[in-house]
Order: C-alpha cells, then structure tokens, then sequence
C-alpha cells in the first residue's frame, strides 16, 4: 500500500517466556480511523505499548516503519517526536493544574525557562476550539467531566503535531453524549488528514466511525476488514475475535418471577460533599422473586449513588426512605447490616472498590463473609479453600488454583473473584453495578449466564448498566433513572433502545 | 479464550527455584540476619553470641520489639505512629512518678500505665480514624506533646530507683529450683520445650494444608527453614542458660510474638487490617468497619507503646527526661526492613521482629567492634534504604 503511514510487520513479543504477540501485523492507511479489537488479553495494549515505544526496539521481533521510514523508538519521547501518539484509558492529566498548564506539560511554552502565558493561553484557546471544548484555558482539570478530559488529551496531542493519534478505550467512561462527540471529533481530524488508530471494546461505535478494522486473537492478526467497500456486521467481527460463532450473545432464559421481594420507598440521597443538593428524588422501586430488574440511564444520573445509598448508606448523607424486605421495613445502615440482611452490591469499579488487588482469591471470596470460614474469630484455612475452590469451579475462574494473587488475572476472571465474593455472603437481593464493563465478549457471556442462573436459583437481582442491549437482552423489566428520578419503566417487552432514550431526552431538564 | 490463561500461568509456582524466586524476600531475611550475625560474630571474635552480650542483646532490643509489634499493625492498616517513643518515654516519667514519688503499688501502677497508653492511643486513632486526619500530622503532634509531658511530669529532672519488684520485669531471670551453678536448667528445658513446640505446629499446620492441597513450599525448603528456626532458639536459650538463665522480658516478648502472629495470620479481625490497608474502599464495601478498625489498631498501638515504656523504665531503673528519644525510627525501620509497605495492606509480623533483631545485632556488633555512633547510623540509614530498595525492585521485577 503506498498511502500507508504505518506499517507493522511480523511483530513478536513475549513476557518471561509466554508469548503476549505471536505475530502481528499492521498496515494503516493515511487519515483511516483503524479499529483494533479483540478480546482482553488478545494483545492489542501490548501491541501499541512496541508501536509507542513502551518497549524499546530489541525488547520485541518485527519491524516497524512509520512514513516510510524505519523506526527503532527506545522510549515514549521517540515516538511522541515522530507523532504517534498513545491516549490511555486512564487518563494522564494532572488534577490540580489548569487545562493550559496540562497541554503544553513537558513542552511549556518557555523562554530561558520562563513560561510564556500568553502564548500558552492563546495557543490553548486555539486548540479547545479545534476539538470543540468551551472551557476557558485556566479552568482546574479537576472541575471537568471524564469526556472533556478525554478531548483535553486529544488537544494535548494536538499540541504535539500528531500524525498517527492511538486511542485506548476513549469511550469506556463516557456517556452516549460525550462519546458522540468524540467520535465526531475523530472523523473530523480523519478530514484533517491525521490517522487514527482506535481500540475498543464498543463495536457499535466502531461500525459508525471506522474504516478498517483489524481483529487480534491470541496475539495474532486474525483478520483485516475493509469497511469502506461494504460493512461489517458486528457478528462476522465477533466471530473473529472468539474464533467461533456467536449465536447469542445473551443466555436464553425463561423468567420465573414469584411474589414481590425487595422494596425500596421514597429514597432521597443528598450529595456526599454538597448537604444541600438532593442526587436521588425519591426513587420507589421493587424487585420480584427470580426477576432481573435493570436500571438505564446516562453517566451522573444517580445509577450508582443510588444503589451504594440503599447499600449500608455507603454513599450520599441525610438519607430518608425504606427499604423493605418481604413487606418488612428493614435497617440498611451499615454495610455490615445491609449483608446481614442479604443485600450484596457488586460494584462498578472491581480495582478500586471490589478487590483487594495483591491478595489471592480465596482471601478475596470470603472477606465479606469470613464469619462462615471462622469459629470464634480464627479462621479455618481448609474451609476457606474450599469455599473458594467451590466457587472458583461454578464461576469458571481461569486460574491453577485460588492462591493465584487477583492483580494477575484478566478483567472478566476478577469480576468473577468479586461475584464469588458476594455470591458466598448467600444474598438474596444482588445489586449489580455494570457487571460487564471493560471486560471481552467471551466472559460478558460467562457473567450473563451466571446472572441467568442467579435469577433462576430465586434470587432477586437488580441490575445497572450504561449498555442499553445488555439491559434489553437480560432484563425483565427496566427502570429509567434520570437526574435522580425515576422517569419510566418499561418491562422487556415493550422496551427498546429507542424508547428508553425518549424517555431519558424528553423527561431532561425538569 | 485460551489467552486468559497464559498471564496467569508464568505465575504459577514452579518446584524449587520457582518458588525461592517468588519467596525470596522471606528467606532473604532470614539469611540476612543469619549472615549478620556470623558477620558480627567473627569481627567482634565471638564476644556477641557469649551468654552475658546475647542477654543483653535482647534486654536492649525487647522494647523495640513490643512496639514494632504494634507498628507492624498501624503500618499494614496504611498509618504511620510517630509518637511511639515520645508515648514511651512519657509513661515510663508516669511509672516513675507513681512508684516513687506516690508510692503505689507496682501492679497498680503498671496497670493504671498501660490504661494511661490506650487512652493516648484512643486519643490519637480517634482524629485518624474518624476525622481522616493524616496519622503522620497527629502523631506527630503526638510526639512533640508527650515528650514536652514527659518533661514536664519528671520536671526536667531523673526519677528513681524503682521497686525492686518492679526492675524485675527488665532485669530478672526466670526462677530456676534447681540451682544448677553453671547452667539453668529450667531456662534450658523452656528453651529446647520451645524450640520442640515449634517444630511440631509448623508440622502439624503444613500436614493440615498439605490435605487440601495448599502447600506449595517444597518440603526441603520447609524443613530447612523451621530446623534453622528451631536450632536457633535451642542453641540462644543453651547460651542464655549458661549465664543467668532466660530473661523475664524475653518470655513476655515470645508471647507477644506469638499471640500477634497468630492474631494477623489466622483470624478474622487481622484478616480485616490487611484488606484495610489493602484496599480500604473494597473492605468497607465488604462490611468491615474500617474507622473502628484504625482506631483499635491505635489503642493496640498505645498500649504497647506503654508497655515498651515500662520495660525501658524498669531496665535504666530511672525515668529520664531522655527516654524514648528516637525509638519511634527504630521501630518503623524495623517494620520497613521487615518487609512491610509504606502503602499498607503488606508485612508480616515475624518479618518486623527479624528487622528489629537486624537492627539490634548491627547496633551491638558495631558498638563492640569500636564503632561510632556517627557512622553507626550513617550504617543503619544504608542497610534500611538497601532493604526498602530491595523490596520496590522485587516487586518491579
């Protein structure tokens, strides 16, 4: 390909003897949005880790070449002076210093030393316009939303005369909103003629925005799609990336819903910092025996605050509302008592709030019911393996065995080690915080089954999710949060994506 | 799908090499303070393993040891206690104060000190744990405010002797009936009773987990390790018992040792100070009850920051103005070169007791050998950066 900005070929590279690339290649054309997928683990952070330079050249086999050229980077800095450059999921933004002081970090806007503000603030101005930002320059990074953060990073790499920008799963936190945005704002520096490599896991947004999609399996480039000819079906994209067909990307179920079982009636929250904002606005809500009950809404509607606040008042002050369970108001004031009565909340965040990262599964399983390994306060190691070793098998954890340490394992086996978890502290109401997020097809499926099975057992799940098909395909019913209120529900029936974002759109700004 | 398991695969522990590479750090210790010892044991010609030198060795080290215990603990939650000595020293002026200048009874006056330390530590965990107060900013008020009490309950003068009942909690030997002139045979036979003990419950737990099928040290490595252990108690209390027997200290010190070990590694409330210092949300979010559990581990501390503070006491026979000056480094180094992290959730007790006894060893070998105090600690300063250092680059690797 002559047009070709990039070119990857034969790429190797392996950690301590296990092969994380087996042989990769990559071609990207001038101004394409390339789509990398696969499932977590496939290699695709390896991959741009040797392409930015992570890896220096000798660490890995292959060649790259960059506009024609030959590339041997041995540190991020080579690279970044070439313009390629890396965003990563995580952000690198400094919180505390001002949008201006983030972009041009590393590369002031100096004379002998002294920053030259003016120039700074005027070049900045310019860029935010660029990537359609309305914020002003001294603005604090730590006032702003994920998603302008994310186009602040993009403006950073601006700043640095990108050629080829790498995304790393830019949309993973954002709403449907400001992912929108972002994606437009893709296709505009696609017009600009700036290349663009983008890995996620959303392949809806891929299909909008991508030219080319190239599918890694197992460390190795398994297929290279041309969207531009025709497109791609997100199944024939799933295919590749699993290596087998996908029938049904949710477990077939047949809802067995008893009796109403968990009740929660006029739930107000106020804001952890601000006493005086009100987040959730009186939310009434039920949960029926062996019913999956979903709740859709967009990034800050309260999804999250409200689940924690009904969990122990683990978020939010000033509280008021009941929770009833069988028709019997229970107390949910503490996380220690929310357990004991059966309530179990399986966070959002599995790294920051689920697990306890350098300890192994079993030590993770049983920590919020170490009563049940234990007699009087000495724990019982034997019960405790087997306790773990029994969910590790009905949860198909990948592992050797339950002392492997949770920060080895891949994303969905960890939300796996923090369902166990919870599944051993025997609740009978789940509350689900976006059980699937960042994690590959292959394990959401595993997760949904588990879902699946937990409802059938007659347990009462509850179930918050920023992917409205996930919500679709698993749920019974559906609640739609917005700004703190409840503004419609819809059972699996009748609810669509498009009713569920009509109801979301109209109800705003009340 | 078959990726998934590959990253954990390089992780599983491989027979004999595999596992000394990933265990390195804890038989690294070890071998660290054995080498040590040799070490010092050939420069100084053999004076630091004779009776009266190791009886005083662990006379000297005894209250840096109780208070790392409690370290240990304030550290793997992810604090800090800076005001361990000023605590130390402050209760030993209070002891001194009570016994000799009130004149109450000795039982009395320890109880009524030890009391005094939890309240200072409940005093203290109380801004950290429920006002996130950072516990380096409290304690270190603490520190300054119990040494300026120290002074000012001793008004800047010594107090003492103490009740000679009292000293003996320092200074005396358990009691031997036999008499026997030139070896103590109870102290021997404790010893050796000890030294057996041990031998036999790490058997025991390793058959016990062995039946699940979750040991993973290979047996040689096991063996080797508790025979040295076991040798070495025998071999220590056989020189102790040459001289004046076991030290009453010492016997206190073991049954802290041992109740904390037990404490962090078996039950349920140790389990729950590493999940808080691992990953304080996650454990709240599992129903722990974290602010309560950094207050406790700070009235623990206090406790044992008294208890140091009437041993030291009891062993200088006087309260000085001095005491407790500069203990607090010397326990947490000794946590840090045992192995703890700075960020919690990680170190183990017998690892803080064996840093504190690398600390001990250096600063007694030194001394023998003629070394200043100047570069004494220059030495100490070096040996805590090469263990920290260590430590970040194993777990790099």
């Amino acid at each position: 390909m002559a047009d070709s900005v990039l070119e990857m070929r034969g790429i190797k590279k392996s950690f301590h003897g296990v092969k994380a690339l087996s042989d990769v290649n990559l071609t990207v054309a001038a101004a394409e949005i390339h789509a990398i997928v696969g499932e977590n683990g496939a290699g695709k952070s390896t991959l741009m880790k040797v392409l930015s330079g992570v890896f220096p050249y000798g660490d890995y086999e292959g060649e790259i070449s960059f506009l024609g050229e030959e590339c041997r980077f041995k540190g991020i800095s080579d690279s970044e002076k070439k313009g390629i450059i890396i965003i990563h999921q995580e952000l690198a933004l400094v919180p505390l210093l001002s949008i201006a002081e983030n972009i041009f970090l590393g590369n002031e806007q100096a004379h002998y030393g002294i920053i030259d503000w003016n120039t700074a603030y005027r070049k900045t101005q310019a860029l935010l316009k660029k990537v359609g930002l309305r914020e002003s320059p001294a603005a604090l990074i730590t006032n702003l939303g994920v998603g302008k953060q994310q186009l602040i990073e993009i403006a950073k790499a601006l700043s640095k005369e990108v050629k080829l920008l790498i995304l790393d799963e830019p949309t993973a936190s954002l709403n449907e909103t400001d992912s929108d945005a972002l994606l437009e704002l893709l296709l505009e520096l696609k017009r600009q003629g700036i290349a663009c490599i983008l890995i996620s896991h959303k392949l809806n947004e891929i299909a909008k925005v991508a030219d080319t999609i190239t599918v890694l399996r197992d460390g190795a480039t398994v297929a290279s799609l041309d969207c531009r000819q025709e497109p791609i079906s997100e199944n024939r994209v799933i295919k590749y990336m699993v290596g087998r067909e996908m029938a049904d990307r949710y477990p077939k179920r047949i809802p067995n819903v008893g009796e109403k079982v968990f009740e929660v009636v006029d739930w107000k929250v106020h804001h952890e910092m601000h006493a005086d904002r009100l987040v959730i606005k009186g939310v009434n809500l039920h949960v029926n025996r062996g019913e999956i009950v979903g709740i859709a809404g967009l990034m800050g509607a309260g999804r999250t605050e409200l689940a924690m606040s009904i969990f122990g008042r683990s978020y939010g002050q000033g509280t008021s509302g009941k929770v009833l369970l069988h028709g019997k108001e229970i107390d949910t004031g503490t996380v220690q008592k929310a357990i004991d009565h059966g309530i179990a909340y399986v966070t959002e965040d599995r790294k920051g709030f689920g697990l306890v990262l350098e300890e192994t599964i079993a030590w993770n399983t049983t920590l919020a019911n170490l009563e049940a390994v234990s007699s009087y306060a000495v724990i019982d190691e034997g019960r405790e393996f087997g306790a773990a070793e029994q969910y590790r098998r009905k949860l198909n954890i990948r592992s050797p065995n339950v002392f492997a340490r949770a920060v080895n394992l891949s994303g969905g086996n960890q939300q796996k080690v923090v369902l166990s978890k919870w599944l051993f502290s025997n609740p009978e109401v789940l509350i689900l915080d976006e059980p699937t997020r960042g994690i590959d097809v292959g394990a959401k499926y595993e997760i949904y089954t588990i879902i699946a099975q937990l409802a059938s057992e007659g347990k009462c799940v509850l179930m918050i999710s920023s992917e409205m098909p996930e919500l679709l395909g698993m749920c019974d019913r559906i609640y739609v949060l917005n700004e703190g209120r409840f503004v419609a529900e819809f059972s699996a029936a009748d609810a669509s994506q498009e009713k569920i974002m009509h109801s979301i759109v109209t109800s705003g700004g009340n | 799908m078959a990726t998934e398991t590959t990253a954990i695969k390089a992780e599983e522990p491989k027979v004999g090499s595999g596992f000394l590479k990933n265990n390195l750090r804890e038989y690294g210790l070890l071998i660290s303070l054995i080498v040590i010892m040799v070490f010092f044991q050939v420069m100084t010609n053999g004076t630091l393993f004779q009776p009266l030198n190791l009886t005083n060795l662990i006379l000297q080290n005894s209250y840096i040891i109780v208070m790392a215990l409690g370290m240990l603990l304030v550290i793997v939650s992810g604090h800090i206690d800076l005001s361990v000595g000023s605590v130390s020293g402050f209760i030993g002026a209070c002891a001194a104060v009570l016994m000799v200048e009130y004149h109450v009874n000795f039982v009395l006056a320890t109880v009524i000190c030890l009391a005094a330390g939890a309240v200072i530590g409940a005093a203290q965990g109380y801004w950290i744990a429920f006002f996130k107060v950072p516990s380096f900013i409290v304690t270190l008020a603490g520190m300054l405010i119990f040494k300026g009490l120290a002074l000012a309950v001793l008004q800047g003068s010594s107090v003492g002797p103490f009740p000679a009942e009292f000293q003996l909690l320092s200074t005396g030997f358990i009691p031997d009936p036999f008499g026997g002139e030139t070896l103590r045979v109870t102290s021997l036979a404790v010893g050796i009773l000890m030294a057996l003990v041990l031998l036999i419950v790490k058997v025991r737990s390793r058959a016990d987990r062995a039946k699940h099928g979750m040991e993973n040290e290979p047996y040689v490595f096991f063996m080797l390790k508790n025979i040295v252990l076991a040798g070495m108690i025998a071999a220590f209390s056989y020189q102790l018992s040459s001289y004046r027997g076991l030290p009453n200290v010492l016997i206190v010190m073991l049954l802290l040792m041992f109740a904390y070990d037990f404490m962090t590694s078996k039950t349920t409330i140790g389990r729950r100070i590493y999940a808080l210092g691992g990953n304080e949300k996650a454990a709240r979010l599992s129903g722990i009850k974290t602010e309560r559990l950094t207050f406790y581990t700070f009235i623990n501390m206090g406790v044992l920051a008294a208890l140091a503070g009437l041993i030291f006491a009891a062993r200088l026979n006087t309260a000085t103005p001095k005491a407790g000056l500069g203990f607090e480094l010397d326990v947490i180094a000794a946590c840090f070169i045992g192995g703890a992290s700075a960020s919690g959730g990680v170190g183990k007790v017998l690892g803080a007791v064996i840093g504190a006894f690398i600390m001990g060893v250096m600063n007694n070998g030194m001394s023998i050998m003629g070394i200043g105090i100047d570069y004494q600690q220059v030495i100490k300063g070096l040996v805590l950066l090469a263990a920290v250092c260590l430590d970040v680059y194993n777990k790099n690797k």
